[in-house]
């Protein structure tokens, strides 16, 4: 038993952390240190960034363009990346289309969409959830209806992250109406250009544009779209949900939270002393650093036993279901850190570049909105409740 | 990063998970529970005959030198199995902190007699003042001509009403709740001076109030100069009950996850409604949790003090919050019989909820971390 990284490790550590130096841009990684919201531009330039390196594509095999990196290299780079104020890899395209292409798709599909996903030519959008089908995603209704060597869909996607940016969406529809729930599912991906596809903003109970309604209004889409076999979309998606899912737990983005939140704590004041020197505080702080420690230790086993050779299974719900925990008390804890002045909401703020001068400290503007935002970890992915359910069947068998 | 035993330890395991498995029912533990001294004698012996009574000490010591992950694999099969034997307070501490301070000649004296099953100890160190604090020592020390005299009182020592030996701290100078000025003693409780009252604890174990009032002792180590030692002893205590802790935790969430699917209410096993199946979950979570942070601890032992003692620190809040948590879910998943004496489940609830109260407990231990500076 070593819970030490190896000398290789630490190696490959060092070299990431020489790359982010170099190759993060120093913008970009200011406004999500500061927390300030990012535009499609800055992502797309680290985007390039890392497939410039090679390090775009960390899990795919490495005869598609992939890194090739086993899962303990996968979670120091993740750590190191969170570390440095990286934006997190839209995962629509790399880590979802992807993986359902490599895995069922045509020879021609994984040769025309795999470089567009790594030149940045393609930003994918997901298309799961529906208005009535949430948590019971195959309740969904969006139909595709076969018509020559074309499916005619209609219907309505939601909750679609940053389907604003998106020109490609892969979407689960219905092309079986007769069939049992979860038989007459297919995976078809869509070009948002399409005639009939409309696009609807959702803001946010923080004031954001993340998320979407998508339209589909006899939206055609060519039968060679299809990915993997007509009415068998759904094993696609369950196998989406298992891919890769040791980065879930979002230890980097917990740590680098809990250091801003050390930072915020030393600059704020009350009672004539610094909040960090706040005997009560101070508790607060120990206990979710704790948790913290424990939920690393326990990735660490599920990362160890990957390596090993094994698979993740349902492990994968036990950390998604601490990790998002414990990130939404660590933003709990900033937002109460900064006191009254987490109250004035002034959404130009959190745009970089804002001439406009911020009420209270400047730290304390995004604090507010991104504990309001951090609320949709426990919701979206498989809200958590869904995650106890896996264990419950899985792990405990019940 | 490797989370796997190697070929000793997996024997090892073997070893003490059998033993305690095949040695160790529901009914033998109740049986030895009622022994004179409180605890197996024919097991304690069986402890000592496969050699597991030497795992810590160092091979000049006779021991086979094991690190934090030996004691970890011992404790969590212990846990496992409620066992009652004093291999904490006599092998672990008592033993640990004379290993770690005796002359050889103390050592040679002691030790031998640990290992062989025939001497038990127990670690005097906490006082009815000090609460959880190590170093808050009123008891003094007094040099004499070829001992010292120990006067002062020593509060809920573990197996402290049968062991042959104690191994007691007190001061030879300084303030209570200073560093310099701890010394450590061995001390013949068979002696005038010493007067032990013995008393059972609610988790099935033994402790006694040790009141010395003159006590012949012999300084164990340097006079003043035992704070240091007595830390990493009780840094290795911690690693040992967090261990147990989770042994316990395991079997604690096995009994009731074969409870949920047995028991029959509303005709169908109780563990299909989902308000059950959640917090069910919410056990095995806390115990994954517990389970990382005993490999913490057990890998920090061998650390710079500062790191070791943060990471025990740390690791002793956490099981002690997943402990108290799974024992009063899994009272009220077993309904009414949770709540009897018959059920084995109750026991180790009181075991999980009571082993946050040995060695300093989550709230002590937390203002703790809160106070140790993280490592750059």
């Amino acid at each position: 038993m070593d819970i030490t990284y190896t000398p290789e490790e630490q190696a490959f550590r060092a070299e990431v952390r020489r790359f982010l130096a170099g190759k993060l841009p120093k913008d970009v990684s200011a406004k999500v240190l500061e927390g300030k919201r990012l535009t499609k531009d800055d992502h797309e330039r680290w985007h390039r960034a890392l497939n410039e390196q090679g390090w775009l594509a960390v899990h795919w095999p490495r005869q598609h363009g992939g890194t090739g990196w086993g899962p303990v290299q996968r979670h120091i780079f993740d750590e190191e990346c969170a570390a440095a104020g990286a934006p997190q890899i839209i995962p629509f395209g790399l880590s979802m289309v992807a993986p359902v292409i490599i895995k069922f798709g045509t020879e021609e599909q994984k040769r025309y969409y795999l470089p567009r996903i790594l030149d940045g030519s393609d930003w994918w959008c997901q298309g799961y959830s529906e208005p009535g089908a949430g948590s019971d995603l195959a309740s969904l209704k969006t139909r595709a209806v076969r018509d020559g060597d074309h499916y005619v869909v209609n219907g309505q996607k939601t909750w679609t992250t940053l389907g604003q940016h998106a020109n490609m969406i892969f979407c689960l529809v219905r092309t079986d109406p007769a069939a049992k729930q979860q038989e007459g599912i297919s995976f078809l991906l869509i070009d948002m250009a399409s005639p009939g596809v409309t696009v609807r903003p959702i803001i946010t109970l923080d004031g954001e544009h993340e998320v979407n309604e998508v339209f589909f209004d006899d939206v055609r889409v060519p039968v060679a779209n299809l990915v993997g076999e007509e009415n068998k979309g759904w094993t696609c998606a369950k196998y989406l949900l298992t891919y890769e899912r040791t980065g879930i737990a979002g230890v980097g983005m917990a740590k680098a939270a809990l250091r801003h939140l050390k930072h915020v704590a030393a600059k704020q004041v009350g009672n004539g002393r610094p909040l960090v020197e706040d005997p009560s505080f101070r508790l607060k702080l120990a206990e979710v650093e704790i948790d913290l420690m424990a939920l690393e230790m326990t990735n660490l086993r599920v990362v160890a036993a990957v390596q090993g050779g094994g698979v993740p299974g349902a492990e994968s719900s036990i950390l998604k279901v601490r990790g998002t925990e414990i990130r939404q008390a660590i933003t709990d804890l900033l937002r109460r850190a900064v006191g009254p002045y987490a109250l004035p909401f002034l959404p130009e703020t959190l745009e970089a570049g804002s001439n406009l001068e911020p009420v209270g400290p400047d730290f304390a503007a995004p604090l507010a909105p991104q504990y309001f935002n951090r609320r949709k970890l426990s919701i979206y992915g498989g809200s958590n409740e869904i995650q106890k359910n896996i264990v419950a069947k899985m792990i405990l068998g019940l | 990063m490797d989370f796997t035993l190697n070929d000793e330890q997996r024997m090892l395991d073997d070893t003490v998970t059998r033993l305690v498995r095949e040695r160790y029912t529901f009914e033998q533990r109740t049986r030895y529970g009622k022994e004179a001294r409180g605890f197996g004698a024919e097991m304690w012996a069986l402890l000592a005959e496969l050699g597991l009574l030497s795992v810590p000490f160092a091979e000049e010591d006779g021991g086979i030198g094991g690190s934090g992950v030996e004691l970890m694999i011992l404790h969590q099969a212990f846990g496992r199995g409620l066992t009652l034997e004093p291999y904490l307070a006599t092998v672990v501490l008592g033993g640990g902190l004379l290993a770690r301070l005796g002359s050889p000649a103390q050592r040679e004296a002691v030790l031998p007699g640990i290992i062989s099953g025939e001497t038990t100890l127990a670690l005097a160190y906490a006082e009815p003042a000090g609460r959880y604090d190590p170093l808050w020592i009123e008891t003094r020390a007094e040099p004499t001509a070829g001992a010292h005299r120990l006067t002062g009182r020593k509060a809920v020592v573990l197996h402290g009403d049968t062991a042959d030996r104690l191994v007691i701290t007190a001061r030879t100078a300084g303030k209570p709740g200073e560093r310099a000025g701890v010394s450590a003693f061995l001390v013949d409780p068979a002696q005038p001076g010493v007067s032990v009252r013995g008393y059972a604890t609610i988790d099935g174990l033994r402790a006694a109030e040790v009141m010395l009032d003159g006590a012949a002792a012999e300084l164990l180590g340097e006079d003043g100069g035992a704070a240091d030692a007595l830390e990493a002893v009780l840094a290795a205590g911690c690693v040992a009950l967090c261990a147990e802790a989770v042994g316990a935790m395991d079997a604690a969430c096995e009994l009731t996850l074969d409870y949920l699917k047995t028991r029959t209410q509303f005709g169908a096993p109780i563990g299909r409604f989902q308000v059950l199946q959640h917090r069910m979950v919410d056990m095995r979570i806390a115990l994954e949790q517990a389970r990382s942070m005993a490999i913490l601890a057990a890998c920090s032992l061998h650390l710079p003090a500062a790191e070791r003692e943060r990471k025990v620190a740390a690791a002793k809040v956490l099981i002690g919050n997943a402990g108290r948590l799974i024992a009063e879910q899994a009272i009220q998943m077993h309904g009414g019989m949770g709540m009897t004496e018959e059920a084995a489940i109750s026991h180790y609830a009181k075991r999980l909820v009571m082993i946050d109260h040995w060695l300093g407990d989550s709230d002590h231990h937390l203002a703790r971390f809160a106070a140790l500076p993280a490592a750059a």
